[in-house]
C-alpha cells in the first residue's frame, strides 16, 4: 500500500505519525493509572480547562511556540484540578458536581478568550481554534520534539516512582501509614496526568483529549491482571490508536481528535467483547452453549418419558406437537435437529419422532446420573 | 538510619515498665461540627490484645485512623511506645478495613503482601529476594502460600483478609492496628486470625483491633475499650466488659451478652 511508503517518506505523514505515537504512549501509560484511580472525570475537566491556558499563553506572550502553549495549558489544567480538590474539601459539594462546574467555567472562559483573539487583527493568531478538536496535519517537527521530550519526562517519573504510585493507587491509607507523603504523591501523579493531556492537545483537542487518557487503559485492563502488563499494553494501544487515527484523518481530511477517539473506542469495544475471561462475548457464548446442552438433554428426556408410556413398543413414535406442548417450538425444533444429527433420535414419518437405541441408552444413563446426584448428600 | 532508629526504639521499648504501646490523650475530632471523638483517652499496655468496641458511628475507626496519623485530631495527642507516630511508624503495622480497597486492582497476592516491606525499603528501591522470601513466609503463616500468584480479585472475603494480615506480618512490627479483622470472614479465616493473635501475644506484640461482635470479645481479646464518641470504659475484659458499661455504650439496647460473661453463664464467652 502507498500509505506505508508515505509513512516512511512523506514528511507530513511521518511527522503526524511520530507525534501521535508519542502522545499515545504517554496518555496510554499515565492514563492507565488514571483509570485505576477513577480519575477519568478529572481528566475530562482538566483537558477542557486547558483551553483558557492555551489562549491566555498566546495572548500574553504572543508566541505560538509549542512549549509556551503547553505550559499555559498545563498551568490551567493544574489550577482546575486544585480548584476541584479545594471545592470538595472546603464545601459539601461532591466531586462530580465540582468537576462539572470547573469544566464548564474554564471551558467557557477559554472560548471567550479564543473568540477575543479571533477578532484581533494581529498576525499569527490563526490556528488556536485547532485546539478545540485537534489537527494532526498541523503538527510540525518542533511540536513532535516537544511532545516527545515532555512526554518522556512524564513516563520516566512514572517508572522511577512505580512502586510508590502502585501503592498510592491501590491503598493510599496504607501508604500514608508507612510514612509516604500521600498528598504530594497524589499531586505528582495528577500532574503527570496533566502532562499527558497537554502533550496531546494540539493533535486531539481539548474536547476529546480525556478519551485518549481513558480508552487505552480501559481496553488494556480487559486483557491482563498485572499492572506492569496493563500499563505497557495501554501505551501500545494508545500509540496504535493515535497513529491509525491521525493517519486516517490526514489522508481522509476528517477532524483528527474525533477520528483518533473513534479508533480508540473501537479498541475498547473489541476488548470488552473479546478479551478472554473478562470479555462479554465469551461469557455469552459460554452461557448459550450451556443453555443449548440443557435444552438437548431436556428434549431427550421428554422423548424417553413419552416412550416409557409404551413399554411394549419402545419404538412408538410421537407427534412433535406433544413435545411442543412441554417445551416451546424453537427449542424443540433445534434440539430435535441436533439429536437427529448425533443419531440419538429419528423422524419416523412426517412429524413423528422416536429415540434410537443409542438415544434410549443415553437418556437412561442421564436419568440414572440425575438420580444419584439427587440422592447424594 | 532508620534501622538504628528502630533498634534504639526497640531497646527503649524493651525496658520493663516501659512506655505504653499506644497512648492517646484527650483526643477530640469532629466532622462538620459533629464530634466523632470527644476527649478520648486510650491506654494500651504492651503485650495485650485489645478490642475497641462500640455501636456504629461510635468513632472506632476514626480513633484507629487518628492513632495512625491518618486523621489529625482537633485536640489531644497520640504516642506509640512513648514517642509520636512519625518517629515510630516502623514499629506499627496496619490492617485496614477489607472493603477500603478495590480488589479488582490488577495485582497478585504476592505483590500485595510485599507492600508490607515498602516502609523499610523507602523510596524507589524495589522488593528483592529477601522481601519476596519474607512475603512468602507471611503467607504461609496465614495458610495462603498456595495463593501467592493468584490475582486478588479471585479471592474470597476471608482470603482477602488473610492477605491483609500477611502484609501486616511482613511489616514485622511491635504494635498491630487492625480495623474489623473479623468482619464477614469464614470459619477457617476466623480460626487463622485467632491463632495469629495468640502467636503475636506470645511474642510480646501488642494488638489493637476494632471489633463489632460482642459475643466473641471475651474469647479473642484480653483487654477492651468501650467507645461511643467518648470513652465509656477501658481495661481487662473481665473487669470492664460488664452489662452496666455496655448499656451505657449502646444506649440500653444490649442485654445478656456481657452480663452473661460476668456471671459466667454466657455459652460462648466463657473460656
Amino acid at each position: 500500500m502507498d500509505i506505508f511508503s508515505d509513512l516512511l517518506f512523506d514528511y507530513t505523514l511521518r511527522t503526524v505519525a511520530l507525534g501521535s505515537a508519542a502522545l499515545g504512549v504517554v496518555s496510554g501509560a499515565v492514563g492507565a493509572f488514571a483509570v485505576l484511580r477513577r480519575q477519568a472525570l478529572l481528566g475530562d475537566a482538566m483537558s477542557h480547562a486547558a483551553l483558557p491556558g492555551v489562549a491566555l499563553a498566546f495572548l500574553i506572550t504572543g508566541s505560538r511556540t509549542p512549549l509556551v502553549l503547553m505550559i499555559g495549558a498545563a498551568l490551567a489544567g493544574w489550577v482546575a484540578a486544585l480548584a476541584v480538590i479545594g471545592i470538595v474539601r472546603a464545601s459539601r459539594v461532591k466531586a462530580d458536581a465540582a468537576m462539572a462546574l470547573i469544566l464548564s467555567v474554564f471551558f467557557g472562559a477559554g472560548l471567550v478568550v479564543l473568540t477575543f483573539i479571533q477578532r484581533q487583527p494581529a498576525a499569527g493568531k490563526a490556528g488556536l481554534d485547532r485546539y478545540l478538536f485537534g489537527q494532526a496535519a498541523a503538527l510540525l517537527e518542533v511540536d513532535v520534539i516537544t511532545m516527545a521530550a515532555v512526554g518522556a519526562v512524564a513516563v520516566l517519573v512514572l517508572l522511577v516512582l512505580w512502586k510508590e504510585f502502585k501503592l498510592l493507587s491501590f491503598n493510599p491509607d496504607f501508604a500514608a501509614s508507612l510514612g509516604y507523603p500521600v498528598r504530594r504523591l497524589d499531586v505528582l501523579l495528577t500532574s503527570l496526568l496533566v502532562i499527558a493531556i497537554v502533550v496531546g492537545l494540539k493533535t486531539v483537542g481539548v474536547v476529546l483529549m480525556s478519551a485518549m487518557v481513558v480508552a487505552p487503559g480501559a481496553a488494556a485492563r480487559q486483557w491482563t491482571d498485572r499492572l506492569g502488563v496493563m500499563v505497557l499494553l495501554s501505551a501500545v494501544l494508545g500509540a496504535a490508536a493515535g497513529v491509525a487515527g491521525s493517519v486516517i484523518s490526514t489522508t481522509a481530511h476528517t477532524a483528527t481528535g474525533p477520528t483518533i477517539v473513534l479508533v480508540a473506542t473501537g479498541l475498547v469495544v473489541l476488548s470488552l467483547l473479546f478479551a478472554p475471561r473478562r470479555g462479554v462475548a465469551w461469557a455469552r457464548i459460554r452461557a448459550w452453549r450451556r443453555r443449548r446442552l440443557l435444552a438437548l438433554e431436556a428434549v431427550l428426556g421428554d422423548l424417553a418419558a413419552l416412550s416409557a408410556q409404551h413399554s411394549r413398543e419402545p419404538d412408538h413414535a410421537h407427534h412433535i406437537a406433544a413435545l411442543y406442548a412441554i417445551r416451546g417450538r424453537a427449542v424443540v425444533d433445534r434440539a430435535l435437529g441436533e439429536l437427529a444429527a448425533q443419531g440419538l433420535a429419528r423422524r419416523t414419518s412426517g412429524d413423528a419422532w422416536t429415540l434410537t437405541e443409542m438415544g434410549r441408552e443415553r437418556a437412561s444413563r442421564a436419568a440414572r446420573l440425575r438420580a444419584t446426584q439427587a440422592g447424594a448428600p | 538510619m532508620s534501622a538504628t532508629a528502630t533498634q534504639t526504639a526497640r531497646a527503649a521499648a524493651a525496658e520493663a515498665d516501659g512506655p505504653l504501646a499506644v497512648e492517646a490523650t484527650d483526643v477530640t475530632l469532629a466532622y462538620h461540627q459533629r464530634p466523632a471523638l470527644w476527649d478520648v483517652d486510650l491506654e494500651v499496655p504492651r503485650g495485650v490484645l485489645m478490642a475497641i468496641v462500640g455501636p456504629n458511628g461510635a468513632g472506632k475507626t476514626t480513633l484507629l485512623r487518628t492513632i495512625l496519623g491518618l486523621l489529625r485530631p482537633a485536640a489531644g495527642r497520640v504516642r506509640i511506645l512513648g514517642r509520636p507516630y512519625r518517629a515510630q511508624r516502623h514499629l506499627v503495622a496496619y490492617v485496614p478495613q477489607r472493603s477500603s480497597v478495590d480488589w479488582d486492582f490488577p495485582t497478585t497476592v504476592r505483590d500485595v503482601v510485599a507492600m508490607g516491606t515498602y516502609g523499610r525499603l523507602g523510596w524507589i528501591r524495589r522488593p528483592g529476594a529477601r522481601e519476596r522470601r519474607r512475603s512468602l513466609a507471611a503467607l504461609r503463616q496465614v495458610g495462603m502460600e498456595s495463593y501467592a500468584d493468584r490475582q486478588i480479585s479471585q479471592l474470597s472475603g476471608g482470603q482477602q483478609q488473610r492477605v491483609f494480615l500477611a502484609r501486616a506480618l511482613v511489616q514485622d512490627a511491635e504494635v498491630y492496628l487492625m480495623d474489623e479483622p473479623f468482619q464477614g470472614v469464614d470459619a477457617t479465616t476466623e480460626r487463622a486470625i485467632v491463632s495469629l493473635l495468640r502467636t503475636l501475644r506470645a511474642e510480646g506484640k501488642t494488638v489493637v483491633a476494632v471489633h463489632h461482635d460482642l459475643q466473641t470479645v471475651a474469647e479473642y481479646f484480653d483487654w477492651v475499650t468501650l467507645l461511643n464518641v467518648r470513652r465509656i470504659a477501658a481495661g481487662p475484659v473481665a473487669e470492664v466488659f460488664i452489662e452496666e458499661n455496655l448499656r451505657v455504650t449502646y444506649g440500653g439496647r444490649v442485654s445478656g451478652i456481657a452480663g452473661g460473661h460476668a456471671n459466667g453463664t454466657s455459652p460462648k464467652s466463657t473460656p
